[in-house]
């Protein structure tokens, strides 16, 4: 799989096995802070809608209170807290963040402690909520006011563009507390392609025809089965290896012939390696 | 015969039937084939295991399942060393390191269960933070006296200061109320609504203290200012009430909740500072790790903070509506305030 090797960090566990980490780019993230924000004024809607509607339909005055108490504290507590919060489990992410397969973690590996977890949520406050709110509420009171929206925005772009200003995609929340965020998707585990296969005598001559850059290139197209590229790929290999096959277009008999194939590469390959030779493609000569 | 062996899968529905007429030959499993079917199960038990674990917590597991988290992850980890040597299908090292990496951060990422890490803080963690801190505390506590000296003075000399300072905190007191109606801001009590106006003083406070952090982030200057700022404010309503003689009653009133409420703005000023310092000038460290150490720490101090503010709309909500004794109230506010410097800088921060 051809990696962007500019976003990718190295982190060695404690195991001695090196496993390298992406770094999410500025639109992953955008995207994830987007999600949230959507989220978070999603529920502050539907809780004030809901208070509204326990205070109408329950009469007394105490109920108000209730109600207004509840919705202060509770818009206090989302505002502060909902990242902290997703942000402080095991997971390490927001829902937005989530959606988007990224997590949370301590720069460099380490871990990511409750009082990191707060920095770079505290702050957001700086980076977002304060210019919004003064342009809300300047907005409200003294209406359109083209010298605060500039202010405001200028302020917000600062910050909102700092991620693209260095190489590890840090804001000014993830400088102050030492964090990356970085992309954990979930893979599935897919089959195994050499099982199962047809005997299918390649000679040694033909199956030195490629390295280790064709047959992960020959997975892909196995994997994706599709029909143009098999028929394609079955025509070049037979081209480059001699041998007669009669082709279906990519069918069935042409994926049982690459993965035929596939098996008997995969095998000499490995193989080879155990012995200390990686033939990294097919100019490889070693 | 091959096809009894137990990590043969079931054929694929889109691979043809073994050809036409005698069933061909099958193929001798790879090598890395069999190393694969042999641990195929504890991976998929792994995964599993982190998929209900991340969706809830470390809760959903039992206590059996959480043994075998840390034994599973090592199983996986050398799976893909040995894997990285031998094999060569892309997709089974992409899934292991996907695997490997999505365990790691599991047990190693974050520290275990809510309730020990909150016993921590408040046994260790946030007296610590802010004994580290006693510096930045002891500036911003100048600040903060030098600006009520300035508030105070200003007032004294020219009460036409007061509306200046005191801004939307006057709650209808100007130079021109009686001494009468001063008094009464102090003692009128009452148990109306006493809840709305904790919960809306801890929430105005709490992101007063936060925001006064996060400015730190810009050299501080901003945090100075608003410390500064809230100084003189109290200078100038310290001065108002001196100039009708009531000056010791109002300490009284501010008393109870203030040594709290000021405590807690002073150290979120305090770390702000940090932060700002840190920013500008980092030391010895590189400026990121710099960074980085200066947030942490303030970050728990901040986590403290906003229980401080609870604590003080609590005090300011409720028991100084209700207590309208001076000394009462003189002997609430001094209570606190020494509850507060014993925890601070007492044994707590030092252990360990």
């Amino acid at each position: 799989m051809p990696r962007e090797t500019r976003r990718v960090r190295l982190l060695v566990t404690p195991e001695g096995v090196p496993l390298p980490l992406e770094l999410a780019d500025a639109g992953q993230r955008a995207g994830a802070f987007i999600l949230d924000l959507l989220i978070l004024f999603g529920s502050v809607i539907a809780v004030s809608i809901f208070l509204i509607y326990v205070a109408k339909s329950i009469p007394g005055q105490a109920i108000n209170h209730v109600a207004a108490l509840l919705w202060t504290i509770g818009l206090f507590l989302l505002r502060n807290f909902y990242f902290t919060w997703f942000e402080a489990r095991p997971r390490g992410a927001t829902p937005g963040k989530r959606a988007l397969g990224l997590r949370v973690i301590a720069r460099h590996g380490g871990r990511l402690t409750l009082d990191a977890v707060i920095a770079r949520n505290a702050l957001r406050e700086v980076e977002a909520f304060l210019p919004i709110m003064l342009m809300i509420s300047s907005l409200a009171t003294h209406g359109y006011d083209t010298l605060i929206v500039v202010c405001g925005l200028g302020w917000t772009a600062i910050f909102l563009f700092m991620p693209l200003m260095n190489r590890d995609r840090l804001r000014a929340g993830d400088l102050l507390a030492g964090t990356w965020v970085i992309r954990v998707p979930k893979r599935p585990l897919l089959p195994e392609l050499s099982a199962d296969v047809e005997e299918n005598a390649f000679t040694e001559a033909e199956l030195d025809a490629y390295g280790v850059f064709e047959l992960e290139t020959l997975e892909q197209v196995i994997r994706q089965a599709h029909a143009p590229a098999v028929a394609t790929v079955t025509y070049t290999i037979c081209q480059r290896i001699g041998r007669q096959h009669w082709s279906d277009d990519g069918g069935p008999r042409d994926i049982a012939f690459l993965q035929a194939y596939y098996a008997g590469l995969r095998g000499r390959l490995e193989q080879k390696l155990l012995f200390g030779k990686r033939r990294a493609d097919k100019h490889d000569r070693s | 015969m091959a096809i009894s062996l137990p990590f043969r899968r079931k054929r694929d529905a889109h691979l043809p039937d073994g050809g036409i007429g005698a069933p061909a030959r099958r193929l001798d499993p790879l090598p890395s084939a069999k190393f694969r079917a042999e641990r195929e199960g504890d991976w998929r038990r792994l995964d599993d295991l982190l998929n209900r674990a991340e969706r809830r917590s470390a809760a959903a597991l039992s206590d059996e399942e959480l043994l075998a988290l840390p034994t599973l992850y090592r199983a996986t980890v050398s799976a893909l060393a040995v894997a990285r040597e031998t094999s060569l299908d892309r997709a089974l090292i992409d899934y292991l390191e996907g695997l490997s990496t999505r365990a790691y951060f599991f047990l190693y990422g974050v520290r275990g269960r809510i309730g020990p890490r909150l016993r921590q803080f408040f046994r260790h963690d946030w007296p610590a933070a802010v004994l580290a801190l006693w510096k930045e505390t002891l500036g911003s506590l100048l600040l903060l006296v030098a600006g009520t000296l300035a508030g105070y003075l200003l007032v004294r000399a020219d009460s036409g200061w007061f509306m200046a300072l005191a801004g939307g905190m006057s709650e209808g007191r100007t130079p021109d109320s009686t001494t009468q109606q001063l008094r009464d801001v102090l003692y009128k009590g009452g148990t109306d609504g006493l809840e709305m106006l904790a919960s809306f003083l801890f929430t105005h406070n709490a992101q007063m203290a936060l925001m006064c952090f996060a400015l730190g982030f810009l050299l501080a200057v901003p945090s100075t200012i608003l410390i500064l700022m809230n100084g003189l404010t109290l200078g100038a309503f310290l001065a108002l009430y001196a100039n009708h003689g009531i000056g010791g009653e109002l300490v009284g009133w501010l008393c109870v909740h203030g040594t709290t409420e000021l405590f807690a703005i002073t150290l979120a000023g305090a770390a702000g500072i940090r932060i700002g310092w840190a920013v500008a000038f980092p030391g010895r460290l590189s400026r990121l790790d710099g960074m980085a150490a200066a947030g942490r720490q303030s970050g728990t101090v901040m986590a403290g903070v906003v229980v401080m503010l609870f604590v003080a709309a609590l005090l300011e909500g409720f028991v100084r509506q209700l207590v309208t004794t001076d000394w009462l109230r003189f002997l609430i506010g001094g209570a606190m305030l020494v509850v507060w410097l014993a925890y601070f800088y007492g044994p707590a921060g030092r252990r360990r």
